[in-house]
């Protein structure tokens, strides 16, 4: 690297067409931050093509001081540095790289950039860019000292609500900020309609953690609303399939790592089918060994399966270390996209309410349109009665067991891609779960959806009004209250059947 | 031959064992037992794991240097499993049935504040090797990691600094537990001495083991979008900083626009982490694995080799960070202040400890105040770069003497600097 700045420092020095002072790339190593934004904003300001690969060099830290030190940058002079390189490229020939520029320009702008911007928007043929051009030259002339300019600047960005432009409009909103009225009035007009915009943003933004948080807690629950719900087992290990799930996920991303790295993206995919058979092993046999010996008897259920989930999770210390594990996020969970003006949905929040929508389809089609759901629920309605018309309901116990706990294992895939994975991660969604299905109403699928979205919801705004512990407190009271007032949940069931 | 000898010592020692002459502590006297008391499950694990590893590694160090007073070092791990009441517990077990002669622990602080009566009711020395609030002294306990003075307030100032972004408005971020609050407090109080407004101020707290950061993440946007430079203080502890950062990287809230500062997330809370999204974001410590000095180098190799003889998970990748870098230096003062004192007898080691000095994997030769049981530390602030490592960008000249009560509270000014029975 370091013979990368030497041998473009001698050409600079030798080479007769150069027009970037030597002395100037040098000073880009100097002590001071002040000095380095000097040079780099005079190189800028050269625009040559020999700009752009100092500058860029620089940034992705390739460019060595002269005694062969790294050039230390911090966050005051990467602002500048992507601008000056931003407004560089705004005249390549390429519309993908002037449309990129053109974002990064969207904050941060000052009013040296003015006249850069300006002569891009003359040149600029794109419509897209040309928007997103004049909102940077708005920006750049905020400060300008001619009056009717940052009239203008101040009506242009009423049209662009972001949050950025909400922050350089308030102060001129206010007299110690702005000396001309007019400019202060306008400044105001165009706030009230950036910040009406925002709050729609906001707002739709909250509903969408809301339901990410939902379909969170309806993918752990919706296993526990097959198990507790429509068989009537108090499954206390039942945060422990959604482990065994994650852990499986873990599993198969080790597998891709060291066995197909050009495939890595796709593990999370790959982890599902092995997540689900996983843990419905994993639940056959807890069911097969023990549950199905106290099939009515609540309470020592409960005590036993308590047990097993210290046996899975000291088995998971013991297999897997007590330490979480890493997960990546596959390169195309990462991110977000940004819909509008301040509301950036993250892509694996997206993919989680997909997947949990897509879960909640393939559990509906088992429990309604095939033999085996037709028998799962022909046994929770009159165990005895099934048993007389032949449906062997012992194998039907266990086959509905390990499906509950088989969905848990695919709830574990999705917690897995945005939560710890360590052994003791289950025991963090065992009381949402039997929150979920309990206000859902006890023998419901759909009372298990409206809850979880329910209750995802409601505590996402209220944890925006009164922060996360109060929030988790305030639930936690309601849920006590609302059993109080409707211990059958939202959706009770009806019939002969409900009391056994 | 040998076993008829071997049989006569048995009877010989079942007899005297008998009569009562053989009790313990005799039979300990070949070694000197130290108890290591860090969480190595739960959600601390994350943090306090390297800790144990590393203190292993510092008495086998020490060990194989002769050991302290002739005798070897020998470790007590246990685990309190992030399990604050348990901690008493444990750290009572130490002290009455291991009789461990010092304990190396802790990494929250109300896991410290949960032992702290246990070792002076037993007159233990506990050795606490992590930055905390402060406003504590306690005679049995020795803090070898930072009090504010040491970071969170260099920090801070950093922050309003030019090259820190000039921040005029702060969020306060933190666990909902007593380092965050009380640090908080010290941080407003201080904002204020500066002229910052109470309505510049957001804190926010989230229970530990948190990982759902939307709306957090959501009201900093928005807290943010208010007309001055934003900078986020962050006192999130444990396995919720990994989330956090997951959340802050896919929300697309870059550095250059909101700084996010940690103070309790080094380079092992990174390695859960894709850092590429993070780059900027700064951490305040009194160590970064990439200082480069010579007593640097061999601690870190040190430890790589540790790690790869002990078959930890993970091997070829682990890193050093501040907390370890303070048990490694907390043991070796304790080490070198018993062989000072001829003693492991807890009143004489805390004598002995006064003015013990250290060359540190901080560049720094650091001393261990005489009066008020903090190590004087030097100041790093560092930028997170791609590859999870921390690139310096501000340091002091050199190491600061703690001020466990900050000037910033108050009543602090009629405290005492020396603890109470000293």
């Amino acid at each position: 690297m370091s013979r990368f700045f030497i041998a473009f420092f001698c050409w600079l020095t030798f080479s007769a067409h150069a027009s970037i002072d030597p002395a100037l790339v040098k000073q880009l190593a100097a002590e001071e931050s002040d000095d380095k934004i000097a040079a780099i904003l005079k190189i800028a300001e050269t625009a040559e093509p020999e700009a752009l690969t100092i500058l860029q060099s620089l940034a992705d830290g390739t460019l060595i001081a002269p005694d062969g030190s790294e050039i230390m940058l911090n966050n005051r002079i990467r602002g500048v540095l992507a601008n000056a390189i931003a407004g560089l490229r705004l005249f390549d020939g390429d519309a993908k790289v002037r449309r990129a520029a053109a974002q990064e320009l969207q904050t941060n702008v000052s009013l040296e950039m003015a006249p850069l911007l300006g002569k891009a928007i003359a040149q600029e043929g794109n419509d897209k860019i040309k928007a997103l051009l004049v909102a940077a030259y708005a920006q750049a002339n905020l400060s300008s000292p001619d009056v009717a300019q940052r009239l203008a600047a101040v009506q242009v960005l009423g049209e662009y609500a972001s949050r950025n432009t909400r922050s350089l409009l308030l102060p001129l909103a206010k007299e110690e900020g702005e000396a001309d009225a007019a400019v202060r009035a306008a400044a105001i007009q165009s706030l009230k309609v950036v910040e009406s915009r925002l709050a729609v943003g906001e707002t739709l933004g909250r509903v969408f953690s809301g339901l990410s948080l939902g379909s969170i807690l309806l993918l752990a629950a919706l296993g526990l609303a097959i198990t507790y719900g429509v068989m009537g087992v108090i499954n206390m290990a039942h945060g422990e399939l959604l482990m065994v799930g994650a852990y499986a996920t873990y599993l198969v991303q080790s597998l891709f790592r060291s066995h197909f790295p050009a495939w890595i993206d796709a593990y999370v995919l790959a982890a599902l089918p092995v997540a689900f058979f996983a843990a419905a092993a994993v639940g056959i046999v807890l069911e097969r060994t023990v549950i199905r010996r106290l099939y009515g008897r609540p309470l020592e259920t409960l005590l036993a399966t308590w047990g097993l989930s210290l046996i899975l999770i000291q088995a998971a210390r013991v297999l897997f270390g007590a330490q979480n594990v890493e997960l990546a996020n596959p390169e195309w969970m990462s991110g977000g996209v940004e819909l509008m003006a301040g509301l950036v949905l993250p892509w694996n929040r997206i993919a989680i309410i997909g997947f949990s929508l897509f879960v909640l389809l393939l559990v509906w089609l088992l429990m309604n349109k095939t033999r085996l759901g037709m028998f799962v629920r022909a046994v929770t309605q009159n165990r005895p009665m099934a048993g007389c018309v032949g449906v062997h309901t012992a194998k039907i116990d266990t086959l509905a067991f390990g499906l509950g706990a088989g969905i848990a294992g695919l709830g574990g895939v999705a917690l897995s891609q945005i939560a710890n994975v360590g052994p003791d991660m289950g025991q963090g969604y065992i009381v949402d779960s039997f929150m979920v299905v309990v206000l859902g109403g006890v023998g419901q699928l759909a009372g298990a959806v409206w809850a979880a979205l329910g209750l995802g919801v409601f505590t996402k705004f209220l944890e925006g009004w009164a922060g996360a512990v109060i929030a988790k407190i305030v639930v936690l009271v309601f849920i006590i209250i609302f059993i109080q007032k409707r211990p059958q949940g939202l959706f009770a069931l009806k019939g002969r059947f409900v009391e056994s | 031959m040998q076993r008829r000898n071997f049989v006569k010592a048995t009877a010989v020692t079942v007899a005297l064992a008998a009569a009562g002459f053989l009790s313990a502590p005799v039979l300990a006297a070949d070694t000197i037992k130290v108890g290591i008391l860090h969480s190595l499950s739960g959600t601390m694990a994350i943090s306090e794991t390297a800790l144990k590893e590393t203190a292993l590694m510092t008495i086998a160090e020490i060990n194989a240097k002769g050991g302290v007073l002739g005798k070897q070092l020998e470790p007590v791990v246990v685990d309190p499993a992030s399990n604050w009441p348990l901690f008493a517990e444990k750290a009572r077990q130490l002290l009455t049935q291991d009789k461990v002669a010092v304990t190396f622990g802790c990494w929250t602080s109300v896991s410290r504040k949960s032992v702290n009566p246990v070792f002076k009711e037993l007159n233990g020395l506990l050795f606490y090797p992590v930055q905390y609030e402060g406003e504590e002294l306690e005679k049995n306990v020795f803090y070898t990691g930072a009090a504010p003075n040491q970071q969170a307030i260099p920090a801070v100032e950093y922050l309003m600094s030019k090259d820190g972004g000039s921040a005029k408005r702060f969020v306060l971020l933190g666990t909902d537990y007593v380092y965050p609050r009380t640090t908080n407090k010290i941080l407003r109080a201080f904002l204020k001495s500066k002229g910052v407004a109470d309505a510049d101020i957001m804190e926010d707290y989230t229970p530990f083991g948190h990982s759902d950061y939307q709306t957090i993440i959501a009201k900093i946007k928005k807290f943010a979008s208010e007309g001055k430079k934003t900078a986020v203080v962050s006192t999130i502890n444990g396995d919720s900083n990994v989330p956090f950062y997951k959340e802050l990287g896919n929300a697309g809230l870059k550095a250059t626009d909101v700084p996010v500062v940690a103070f309790s997330v080094g380079e092992e809370e990174l390695r859960g982490v894709d850092t590429k999204p993070l780059q900027g974001h700064l951490a305040a410590w009194n160590y970064f694995q990439s200082i480069k000095n010579p007593t640097n180098d061999a601690f870190i190799k040190m430890y790589k080799d540790w790690a790869v003889k002990q078959k930890l998970p993970n091997a070829a990748t682990v890193v050093t960070n501040d907390p370890m870098e303070a048990t490694y230096v907390g043991i070796h003062m304790w080490a070198q202040a018993v062989e000072k004192a001829k003693s492991t007898d807890t009143d004489k080691v805390i004598a002995a400890m006064a003015g013990q000095k250290f060359k540190a994997p901080s560049g720094f030769e650091i001393k261990m105040d005489e009066k008020n049981h903090h190590l004087h530390k030097p100041v790093f602030i560092g930028e997170v770069k791609a590859d999870g490592q921390f690139n310096v960008v501000w340091k002091t000249k050199g190491p600061v003497r703690a001020q466990p009560w900050s000037p910033f509270i108050e009543g602090n000014d009629k405290k005492k600097d020396v603890p109470e029975g000293k």
